[in-house]
């Protein structure tokens, strides 16, 4: 068990050192320095030479890699060009957000997907089972900005129920709650989609098992064989995709909190993108990376721990 | 005897790609409490069919064709899904051929033993009731057994738990498919020797369906031998074992490994193979292969019976 | 020689008519063949100009000279969203094509290629798909500066490992096949393996993941076009259109609402599609899957 945590986490390690290298390589690939990108066509060669002296810029190529890799070691991803203040305070600072809108999403779209992925599994092949098919294909190919807008068109102008923008009141939970509330439903929805097929996939492959065989036999209620036995075993195939699923709901929330104007990881980066402040950009893409790797890792893990046949393998 | 369960003129067919299989063809039989009835017959001649056809538990794709199957007088096969379920486990329980897959590899045989009981009286799934159950069945160290993963087990000990799981809530009858056939040979022994003192403290009645015959002389009191989907000869074993009637039966003793005698150097076959059961022959089924088969042989047969409890499918048999 | 031990393959009539009887699969072909359409003959069906401003007409709702209304500067909406089909079909089309090449080439160099080389080939495909998508895209456009051509890029880098591993074990199970053993025990040399028996056999399964992936990228390219990071406005990207009616989200709803079906459309069309294919090509899991 332990050898293999600590494989998986040195591969994630490898890949988050070749993204990094590769990052700021890319950097030096084009033409024209950070500096001068941000400060605009109309800063003056001391003020540019001010800000490439203050980003170590000055410095050779392989210095500077070793110099950022040694910063990120100590917790340290660069100043802000603009607003002087460290990258990592400003991450923390909205990070949370993104989480909790993240998790919320996944949360909801995961109870609702494996009630619809078991409804279609309990009436198979019935009118249930086939809409039900047809609304999560569509569901996961409508876009999440999309819904987004529309979602806020209808709830937040036209009926007036919900907040439009923004991330509630600070401190007030009630009102926090309900500017949670449209984001959420827009990242979810597609997922609810996506797991009801993967779990009724999941589940009409346990279905046939001689082991759900026997629990017929012994005059189990079917409802009870799905939630209570074949559930169990469908859902261990699930969590691995869901780690890669919280990686692309993160991707979608960049959009969401864009059409939300809800502070977060996505309207952080994007207006780092807008004033090329590369800094913010690279930072958050680094942290983004290094908290996906680590989330993939984590369910690799939890998954041999909630597959008694997979956790003895690896103790062995 | 009254029969427990009794089997009447029941037929399965499988639906396939232009037309039906027909794996059980007008079957009867009947078994007693405290009776041990085997089923035998070589692979393919429809006996796990039947098995599951006896708590209407049909792979997908199979159809009762006609036929009743009354436990206790009642037709199972005619009841609403919910009653036919509440009989599973309470009045009728199964043990499966395969004990490694029989069991669900994310929950702890506790668990699982305590919802196959729950499903009919939750009341009764209490840890020492299944904990004496194990023991009974032979497992030492029961209550630990029951915090365990069924992977954890051998084989030879999972089928032991499937058995114990059967007897819980102690069914009017007992139905075992192929119960010994995924095992070794000493865990084989093990779990012969297990249905044979079941058979002193266990007084519902035992189905058994092998291609043993070993299994089926040690464990039956009576045996019916199916070939074709059909039930070719049926009585007491010793007759059965002594006298056999049919070409088939006969046939079948003969490829025995435990009879055949070691100095001729070859295990004897029966020649030719099963006949399509898509479009079953008007005659007999096994004439084809039949060493003494005549011309009448192609017609309709007759089902004799010779003696008490004694059936025999063959124009030639009572000859 | 050669053809008698290649493995049979299913008739493209049959495949054809399996597709047009699956009520999903006839729909995205529809909704498909309808948005191609729009994008070839953009400049003869546009009843107006998509540029042309007419300030005096702005925020027109949807009536009969304008069936889509109009936008804040008083451009025809309808043919704002006509051309924006031709940009966002060729956009993904051009990129799918430069990534399906760069797949196909990496993934047969992988596959077919020394056993070190595939080892690094691989850890480049893991490295690089194991990125969060759009954070990786957001990186690159602050490098290269926003536009049509970074956009490209950005969409290439994104969606070429995907088609890489695919081929790669493509190649690996099909270069083991016994008709391509047959065929070295007889001498053909790689180039001829390559292109006469892998390259014909691989390139089914890559068709239908890009046809599935294609959804994606119209989603990404007006993701990013509206961040204001992808094509610059004026161009009708239906990103752009969403992202200008969003600034007049209360005044004219009719803007964003619109922009947004032609998006919701041509997603569904090309996910439809994709199923049917991938039904059609792989029937084995047709049963169990939702249709």
């Amino acid at each position: 068990m332990l050898a293999y945590a600590i494989r998986r986490v040195g591969l994630s390690l490898l890949i988050l050192v070749v993204v990094m290298t590769a990052m700021y390589g890319m950097v030096f690939l084009v033409p024209g320095d950070p500096a001068s990108l941000a400060l605009g066509p109309r800063a003056t060669p001391e003020l540019k030479e001010v800000l490439r002296e203050r980003m170590g810029l000055d410095q050779p190529i392989l210095a500077q890699i070793g110099i950022f890799f040694g910063n990120v070691l100590q917790g340290d991803l660069g100043t802000d060009v603009w607003s002087k203040r460290p990258v990592l305070d400003q991450i923390l600072e909205v990070f949370p957000r993104t989480l909790l809108l993240g998790v919320v999403a996944l949360g909801w779209a995961l109870a609702l997907g494996v009630l619809l992925g078991c409804a279609a599994v309990v009436w198979r092949d019935t009118v249930v089972d086939r809409m039900l098919g047809v609304l999560s294909v569509s569901v996961i190919s409508v876009p999440s900005f999309v819904i987004a807008i529309y979602a806020l068109i209808l709830f937040a102008v036209w009926l007036n129920w919900l907040p439009a923008i923004g991330a509630g009141e600070a401190g007030d939970f009630a009102s926090q709650a309900r500017a949670l509330i449209l984001p959420a439903f827009a990242l979810g929805l597609g997922w609810v989609g996506y797991l009801a097929r993967l779990i009724r996939a999941s589940m009409l492959e346990v279905m046939e098992a001689p082991h759900i065989r026997t629990a017929r036999a012994f005059g189990m209620r079917e409802g009870d064989i799905v939630f209570r036995h074949a559930l169990r075993v469908a859902i261990v195939p699930t969590l691995s995709v869901l780690a890669v699923g919280f990686g692309g709901i993160l991707s979608s929330a960049v959009f969401v909190e864009s059409v939300f104007s809800r502070p977060g990881i996505g309207t952080l980066i994007t207006a780092a993108v807008e004033k090329r402040n590369y800094p913010v950009v690279m930072g958050t893409v680094l942290f983004m990376t290094a908290f996906y790797l680590m989330i993939v890792t984590t369910a690799d893990l939890l998954i041999a721990r909630l597959d008694p046949r997979v956790r003895d393998v690896l103790r062995s | 005897m009254t029969a427990v369960l009794e089997v009447q003129n029941l037929s399965v067919a499988y639906r396939m790609q232009g037309g039906a299989l027909q794996a059980v063809r007008d079957v009867s039989l009947s078994v007693a409490r405290g009776e041990v009835l085997g089923i035998m017959g070589e692979s393919g001649c429809g006996k796990s069919t039947l098995a599951a056809a006896m708590i209407n538990l049909l792979p997908a794709g199979a159809r009762v064709g006609q036929g009743a199957v009354r436990l206790n007088g009642t037709d199972i096969l005619r009841l609403p899904p919910a009653a036919q379920r509440a009989l599973r486990g309470k009045s009728v329980a199964m043990v499966f051929q395969d004990p490694m897959t029989a069991f669900n590899p994310v929950l702890t045989i506790g668990r699982q033993l305590a919802d196959f009981v729950g499903a009919h009286d939750t009341g009764l799934a209490q840890p020492e009731r299944l904990a004496a159950m194990l023991t009974r069945v032979g497992i030492p160290d029961a209550r630990s057994c029951l915090g365990r993963y069924p992977h954890e087990l051998s084989g030879g000990m999972r089928q032991r738990v499937a058995i114990a799981a059967a007897l819980l809530m102690q069914p009017d009858v007992l139905i075992a498919d192929e119960p010994t056939t995924a095992l070794d040979v000493t865990m084989e022994a093990q779990i012969i020797h297990l249905f044979r003192d079941l058979r002193t403290s266990f007084d519902g009645a035992i189905v058994i369906v092998t291609h043993h015959l070993g299994v089926i002389a040690e464990l039956c009191d009576r045996v019916a031998v199916m070939y074709a989907g059909q039930v070719v000869e049926e009585g007491a074993v010793d007759a059965i074992f002594h006298d056999p009637q049919h070409p088939y039966t006969r046939a079948l003793l003969a490829c025995d490994p435990a009879v055949v005698d070691p100095s001729s150097g070859r295990l004897p076959t029966i020649g030719g193979r099963l006949p399509d059961l898509s479009a079953p022959p008007r005659g007999c089924a096994f004439e084809p292969r039949c060493r003494v088969a005549a011309v009448s042989c192609r017609e309709p047969v007759p089902r004799q019976r010779p003696s008490a409890g004694r059936s025999v499918l063959c124009h030639r048999g009572a000859e | 020689m050669s053809f008698a031990l290649d493995p049979p393959s299913r008739g493209r009539r049959g495949m054809g008519r399996a597709l047009l009887g699956d009520p999903m699969g006839l729909a995205g072909l529809v909704i498909v063949a309808a948005f191609v359409a729009m994008a070839l003959l953009a400049p003869c069906i546009a009843p107006y100009d998509p540029v042309a401003l007419d300030v005096k007409a702005k925020f027109v709702a949807p009536s009969a000279a304008h069936w889509a209304g109009t936008d804040h500067l008083g451009r025809d909406l309808l043919s704002r969203i006509i051309w924006g089909a031709r940009l966002a079909l060729g956009i993904a089309i051009t990129s799918v094509g430069i990534a399906g090449a760069i797949g196909l080439v990496l993934g047969l160099v992988a596959g077919y290629g020394p056993r070190w080389l595939d080892s690094l080939l691989v850890l480049v495909f893991d490295s690089l798909s194991s990125l969060p998508m759009i954070f990786f895209a957001l990186a690159v456009i602050t490098v290269l500066g926003p536009g049509t051509a970074t956009l490209i890029l950005v969409i290439v880098l994104v969606s070429f490992p995907a088609y890489a591993r695919l081929i790669r074990t493509q190649t690996l199970t099909l270069a083991g096949a016994d008709f391509i053993l047959a065929e070295r025990a007889m001498g053909a040399g790689a180039g001829r393996i390559i292109f006469r028996h892998l390259l014909p056999n691989v390139v089914g399964p890559l068709v239908i993941l890009i046809c599935m992936d294609i959804p994606v990228i119209i989603m990404l390219e007006a993701g990013l076009s509206y961040l204001n990071l992808g094509v610059k406005p004026p161009s009708p990207s239906w990103g752009n259109i969403l992202a200008e009616g969003y600034t007049s989200l209360r005044q004219a709803p009719h803007v964003v609402i619109v922009a947004g079906i032609p998006l919701v459309l041509a997603t569904l069309g090309f996910t439809f599609l994709g199923e049917g294919l991938r039904d059609v090509l792989d029937p084995r899991g047709a049963g169990r899957r939702w249709t």
